[in-house]
């Protein structure tokens, strides 16, 4: 009789055992409603703590502000793909997805889809639009809908290391166009033997600023979502690459990328003069590269020929609504709180280091306050970017993006800048793969 | 209740329970309920994602919009990016196979002789390296194997009086640097096998071999070789599918999934590009069940050459 007993019981603790572990967790049930005076629970998931601090510090701001409606915001930060993984297919599978989310914006396309998993975000962003930089919200919206509010407009700037260049003899401010870098370049390398700059391979940060710059609204596609890649303005930014490569004055980057230990540690002690980067760098400057606090100086970047555009908007993190939320109304009022109110763009400046969404807030008193930037680079940041403020160029993003970028990445540039194959040999054939 | 009416209910009770008791204590299902958690973990982990990888590999997979395309996916795979990466992972597994092969069963004889000093010492250095995880692994190594000249191999070769490299921007130098790596790290483990093999070989063959007056290269080649043949063929089947489907190091040491010109790219790195990357799962489904189908007929073909399948002699 107790063997009988035992074996069922064994089977039935096996079986529960299963079933338990069969069962579909269904995440945040601890939440209490729309309820007023109660407190929501949001998920919220990014894949950079920076934006976790922000987030849970806008929180406290909010909590202040509605003291009847409180949110408690459980925030995850993730490795950069997993997250973007993990949310790809919560969404596809329609189960688990928290109720915000960061997405980066080569990954955004992805997420736009089929139908949209997202909330469209119209009614909280369309009473502010007038003071937000549009471009900057078109690249996260598909069919008139947004769905993605962006951290920063992203604008591309150049970085140089006044130390090198003093000792070249090279004013940065004489640096007006591409013709003119080049020609500094050469006598930065003359006389200090250090090269002006290097040069992505694995990545389109130096590549896709010099194209989105060139006027009109065309860069790797054409405003229209035709493919682009053929066409004078990509050709002639890789062929001037090409030459500074030739001539010494870049170097490709170690590492490939202008995110790599070995690119930062070489800059760090003066490897290279400059960089073209957007905006949202400074913080891997700061954090990165300590030895170059107080050398480096913030200046637009050369434009193609005097009077052109000198910048473009690149790269961002659009946070989005899911649409599986149990409280979307709540969750979409509170984003649209931490980044498109005044006070949320001043916090992204002064935490983030971002150069905000909101144009009318770039030349507000807050923004001139000291902080770790402006101890690293200077007080007068916001002077460049007010100075280009009408020529940051949009890019052109959809479901084509991230094919077109990874082509560039992996092969185009690499054939073009290393292994010095012909430009337009190499953009056709790669347009002739993507057709 | 009457008394009979208790007394029929609990007899079809006792009839129940024998009833019960019959069913499991029964040879025939006996084994059965033994296998039956594994197989309920095989039906739930493995057979189920299976069949559906393969009924998306026929699909167009969108949110809210999935559709039948026929067979479109695999239409799609027929490109130049795959076939470079069905090439390399052909040749790392090569590489792989013809280095962790014969070097862990050259190892695993030294370690195993009575002559070798500092067994357990070398025992588990060489072992150690299985334990580290590959994304550490594969950082130390693309750090190690850095384009500048301070990077260890650089300072290495320069030492020696070579020129610098750049180890993972070129096609030959980067196959060598992850099969370094996959060396590294696996030696330890075929070490493992082979010893374990070299355990189950016994002694008096090698005794009546040295009475007859056999040389140590004759004990090696016509004793421990064939008496090791099982072990082999296992490591030979594992390290088949573990080449064809290795990922994480091509992606750790291009930090990410991107080697330039695809040097580096396997197919399971095409798998993650497209499924995940590009949000296309139903392409994502046939590229896994294409590498699915390579490493099946290897195997099989692998098996069938080394006799597998023939019944015992």
């Amino acid at each position: 009789m107790k063997k009988q007993l035992l074996v069922i019981l064994s089977l039935l603790i096996m079986l529960t055992a299963l079933l338990t572990a069969c069962s579909s967790n269904n995440g945040n049930a601890g939440n209490s409603g729309d309820g007023s005076g109660k407190t929501t629970n949001l998920e919220f998931w990014t894949f950079n703590e920076l934006h976790e601090k922000f987030y849970q510090d806008m929180t406290k701001r909010w909590n202040e502000a509605n003291p009847d409606r409180q949110i408690k915001l459980t925030a995850n930060v993730y490795p950069y793909d997993d997250m973007h993984n993990k949310l790809l297919v919560a969404l596809q599978s329609g189960k688990g997805a928290p109720d915000i989310a960061d997405i980066e914006l080569n990954k955004f396309p992805n997420f736009l889809k089929g139908e949209p998993q997202l909330l469209s975000l119209n009614d909280v962003i369309e009473p502010e639009l007038n003071n937000l930089v549009k471009s900057r919200l078109d690249i996260y919206a598909k069919d008139g809908q947004y769905y993605g509010i962006d951290f920063h407009v992203g604008a591309a700037v150049i970085y140089y290391n006044k130390e090198i260049l003093d000792k070249a003899g090279v004013n940065p401010d004489d640096i007006k166009t591409w013709a003119d870098f080049e020609s500094a370049g050469q006598k930065v390398l003359d006389q200090t033997g250090v090269p002006m700059t290097s040069l992505e391979t694995s990545d389109l940060w130096s590549l896709w600023p010099q194209v989105a710059q060139a006027p009109g609204n065309d860069d790797f596609q054409t405003a229209d979502g035709q493919l682009n890649i053929t066409s004078p303005i990509v050709v002639n930014a890789l062929n001037y690459q090409q030459g500074l490569l030739e001539k010494g004055i870049a170097i490709p980057v170690p590492g490939g990328n202008h995110h790599s230990e070995e690119y930062y540690g070489l800059m760090n002690g003066g490897g290279v003069a400059s960089v073209w980067m957007p905006m949202w760098y400074m913080g891997r400057f700061t954090d990165y590269m300590p030895d170059l606090k107080g050398k480096m100086v913030i200046k637009p970047m050369p434009a193609w020929k005097a009077d052109e555009p000198r910048s473009a908007g690149m790269g961002g993190t659009g946070t989005a609504v899911t649409k599986t939320s149990k409280n979307p109304e709540i969750a979409k009022e509170f984003l649209a709180f931490a980044k498109l109110s005044k006070e949320g763009n001043i916090e992204i400046w002064n935490q983030l280091g971002f150069d905000p969404l909101r144009s009318d807030v770039w030349d507000a008193p807050e923004l001139k306050e000291p902080n770790k930037f402006t101890d690293y680079f200077g007080t007068d940041i916001f002077s460049v970017l007010t100075e280009v403020k009408e020529e940051i160029e949009g890019v052109n993003i959809n479901e084509k993006t991230p094919t077109i970028s990874d082509m560039f990445r992996t092969s185009v540039i690499v054939r073009i800048l290393l292994d010095k194959e012909n430009t337009e040999k190499v953009l056709k054939e790669a347009a002739e793969q993507l057709k | 209740m009457t008394d009979s009416a208790l007394e029929t209910a609990a007899n079809t009770e006792a009839k129940r329970k024998a009833k019960r008791s019959g069913i499991l204590y029964s040879q025939k299902f006996a084994p059965y309920y033994f296998v039956f958690p594994f197989l309920v973990s095989f039906a739930v982990f493995f057979a189920y994602p299976v069949l559906s990888a393969i009924n998306m590999s026929f699909q167009e997979v969108l949110p809210g919009q999935v559709k039948y395309i026929g067979l479109d996916n695999y239409k799609d795979l027929w490109n130049a990016t795959f076939l470079k990466a069905i090439l390399n992972s052909t040749k790392y597994t090569i590489y792989t196979i013809v280095i962790l092969i014969p070097v862990p069963l050259v190892l695993a004889v030294f370690l195993h002789s009575k002559r070798m000093i500092a067994k357990n010492f070398f025992r588990s250095t060489l072992f150690i390296p299985a334990l580290t995880s590959v994304v550490v692994a594969g950082t130390v190594f693309r750090l190690a194997f850095g384009e500048l000249e301070g990077s260890l191999m650089n300072s290495f070769v320069m030492w020696l009086g070579f020129e610098k490299q750049r180890w993972l921007g070129n096609g030959a130098l980067a196959m060598s640097t992850l099969v370094i790596l996959a060396a590294w790290r696996w030696i330890g483990i075929n070490l493992l096998y082979f010893m374990a093999g070299l355990q189950n070989i016994p002694k008096e063959l090698y005794e009546s071999a040295e009475i007859d007056g056999a040389s140590t290269w004759n004990k090696f080649s016509r004793i421990t070789i064939p008496l090791l043949r099982p072990i082999t063929i296992y490591v030979f089947t594992i390290s088949i599918y573990g080449g064809y489907s290795m990922f994480t190091e091509s992606y750790m040491l291009w930090n990410g999934n991107r080697s330039p010109n695809d040097i580096g790219l396997t197919i399971v790195g095409y798998l993650y590009r497209n499924g995940l990357e590009q949000n296309n799962l139903g392409l994502g489904s046939a590229v896994g069940f294409a590498l699915l189908l390579i490493t099946f007929v290897i195997t099989i073909g692998q098996l069938k050459l080394f006799g597998m399948f023939r019944k015992e002699e």
